[in-house]
């Protein structure tokens, strides 16, 4: 197991050198190093912390470098293994969007497969739920009920999960990348020891194959990676918010409800949820917002901060902030929008008076419309913006908010 | 108490850019940085043994050259620290990871409570955490942004939700992962960077942690990354000239034509 370069076919040409996401790979002097070649004076060496990630096998033109995968351990039947689940995610019993989101996409990859898509509803008195998840497009919706299952606790829901993911085998498990989501899922995939992908912006089915390819952005975005599950079932995958579509709700849309009772069974519980508190200053998740509206330090201070949030409403969008804003006290942390905040894509991302440090952009480059506004003309959120408007935001928001207004109603 | 803090080292990010002509990341003169969000839980760990005594062990897997972001933390307060190398551990992915790094808790011993970043900047998965707490079967709480209490037995933290908190209970010994507003980390005092720079850091092999070999490295990873690429870069549009009010207009137009409101 490792990779190599094989010396005799390494031609120094220094094509792998760009492509190491680590930057792990030299070339030297093939006399330095004691690898003398009649034609090549230069070779390819392979620094200390390669995880074999062969992003340099594909540039390389001369076939010289080697991954070798160990084949030895006795692989899992996963024959068994079908169709797809989606974890229908609830806060005070109402389904995520992202849920939704998932089952358009999950539809698509049921579909291809020639696959049930089924939903995972963990929670107390789903019954209204559980007929939304058929509507939006689950063949089959595995309603499990029970007090203990109210709220989100790792414990007890980990328990459930694995208990049915044995008893059904799923093919692919898909949940929302949210605060939830990342969680339970690291644990779930942890204890069946099964792969697990984080944060995915594209999944497609390899038919030959029958493998999920889940691609996901790396790096803060800079970098893609396409990630399989070869050998162990199920497949999981958390998604980001926002990426996929949702299906049409079909009111007269069968399927089948599975119930089950929790009540009586010995589940674990470690932790206990005493309490949750609603961020006031957030009428909008930014998560789930369309539309996000943010303020950096071209606000000049947290008394400015209202221009921004007189656009984001009439908008009907989200506030964000940039990490400049928070770290001087004008806007609380859960605003922050960037690589130490929150990665957000909404369909418009408006970033007022943000210079667009790379911190920022990675947070929000993934937008699908980015308006600038910002009075420095050489600020590197141009860079990134579908629009920019360069100029005084004391008086270009207001101006927006003013003509929004007017055409909004 | 004993506290246990895990952390990787990664690329430092200020200097990651994108090669405009190549579309590829520039790496000249990037240097190694600890994980921006272990820092904050490498000062939680540190606050934790001010209040409560005993002390604070860092840990991290991978190469060799990762000392040096042990003994940044060593130079910040922390009182021992553990390398896991070993070229068996190459190519593992979160769960081989977790498996591996809760194998090295074990080997150091009776712990109080683990405390992680809420995930690297450069993996961005924020499954380690958890995937280590399961390891060690122990109940973990994510994205902690503040400790209401700890006791002998137990601690009550916040954790940060998508529309605002959650305050949760948990007996000890436990896992957090904690996010950025939890505290601001201190710089090293010279004291510390001085004594850091001779500190001896334990460095353990996959036979010194008793670690299945079937479980760590690419043997141990369920997952394989097939590709990577870079995204095609987003080029900067069009600028919107005129006063304010015909930048609102025209905005506005732009907006509706894309039919996004």
């Amino acid at each position: 197991m490792g990779i190599k370069i094989l010396e005799d076919k390494c031609t120094g040409c220094s094509l792998c050198v760009e492509p190491c996401p680590f930057g792990l790979i030299k070339i030297v002097s093939r006399e330095e190093v004691g690898k003398p070649h009649p034609k090549y004076k230069k070779i390819a060496v392979i620094g200390q912390g390669c995880n074999l990630c062969g992003a340099c096998l594909e540039p390389c033109s001369s076939q010289a470098i080697l991954i070798e995968r160990e084949e030895a351990k006795p692989r899992p039947d996963i024959s068994q293994y079908k169709g797809i689940w989606v974890f229908a995610e609830q806060k005070k019993g109402k389904i995520q969007g992202v849920v939704y989101e998932l089952l358009g996409e999950g539809r698509k990859l049921a579909d291809q497969l020639g696959e049930k898509l089924s939903c995972v509803s963990l929670g107390e008195g789903m019954d209204e739920a559980a007929k939304e998840l058929i509507a939006y497009g689950a063949d089959r919706v595995y309603q499990i009920e029970g007090s203990i299952l109210r709220n989100f606790q790792d414990d007890p829901y980990t328990d459930v999960l694995i208990d049915l993911i044995q008893k059904e085998k799923p093919e692919i498990v898909l949940m929302g990348a949210s605060a939830i989501g990342r969680s339970f899922a690291s644990r779930v995939a942890a204890r069946l020891g099964t792969g697990l992908t984080a944060d995915c912006t594209e999944l497609v089915i390899d038919l030959k194959k029958r493998q999920l390819l889940q691609t996901r952005p790396a790096f803060g975005g800079n970098i893609m990676a396409t990630i399989t599950t070869p050998h162990n079932r199920p497949q999981m995958a958390t998604v980001r918010h926002k990426v996929f579509k949702k299906r049409v709700r079909q009111e007269n849309r069968q399927g089948e409800v599975i119930k089950e009772s929790v009540e009586g069974k010995a589940l674990s519980l470690r932790t206990k949820l005493l309490n949750m508190v609603e961020d006031i200053t957030q009428t909008v998740k930014l998560a789930d917002a369309d539309i996000i509206v943010s303020g950096g330090r071209g606000l000049g201070g947290p008394e400015n901060f209202h221009i921004v949030e007189e656009l984001a409403r009439t908008l009907g969008g989200a506030v964000g902030a940039s990490r400049a804003t928070v770290d001087a006290g004008w806007i609380p942390y859960s605003h922050q929008v960037g690589q130490t905040g929150r990665t957000v894509c909404p369909k418009i991302y408006i970033a007022c008076g943000i210079s667009g440090a790379i911190q920022h952009l990675v947070g929000m480059q993934s937008s699908e419309i980015i308006v600038a506004i910002n009075k420095d003309p050489n600020a590197p959120i141009f860079k990134v913006a579908t629009y920019g408007i360069e100029g005084d935001l004391f008086e270009v928001v207001p101006a927006l908010t003013e003509r929004l207004k007017e055409v909004l109603e | 108490m004993n506290f246990i803090v895990c952390i990787k080292q990664v690329p430092g990010t200020t200097e990651v850019k994108i090669d405009p002509r190549t579309n590829t990341l520039i790496r000249d003169g990037i240097e190694s940085i600890v994980n921006p969000f272990d820092t904050y839980a490498i000062e939680e760990g540190l606050r934790l043994k001010e209040k409560m005594g005993r002390k604070v062990t860092v840990i991290s897997m991978g190469p060799p050259q990762a000392e040096s972001a042990l003994r940044e933390a060593l130079s910040m307060g922390c009182d021992e620290a553990v390398l896991l190398t070993d070229p068996g551990f190459a190519g593992s992915d979160t769960l081989a990871t977790s498996y591996t790094l809760a194998c090295g808790i074990r080997k150091i011993g009776e712990f109080d409570l683990v405390i992680c970043g809420k995930q690297a900047i450069d993996g961005d998965t924020a499954q380690v955490g958890p995937g280590i707490a399961e390891k060690l079967e122990i109940p973990a709480v994510t994205y902690v942004k503040k400790i209401e209490e700890i006791n002998e037995a137990h601690i009550r933290v916040e954790r940060m939700m998508e529309e605002g908190y959650e305050v949760i209970e948990m007996g000890l010994p436990a896992l957090i992962t904690v996010v950025k507003e939890i505290n601001e980390p201190r710089l090293p005092s010279l004291k510390g960077m001085l004594w850091a720079r001779k500190a001896k850091i334990h460095i353990w092999n996959a036979s010194d942690i008793a670690c299945e070999k079937s479980r760590i490295g690419q043997p141990g990873s369920p997952t394989i990354v097939n590709k990577i690429f870079t995204p095609p870069p987003r080029k900067g549009g069009e600028m919107i000239l005129g006063n304010p009010e015909e930048q609102a207009r025209k905005l506005v137009e732009k907006l509706h034509e894309a039919k996004v409101i």
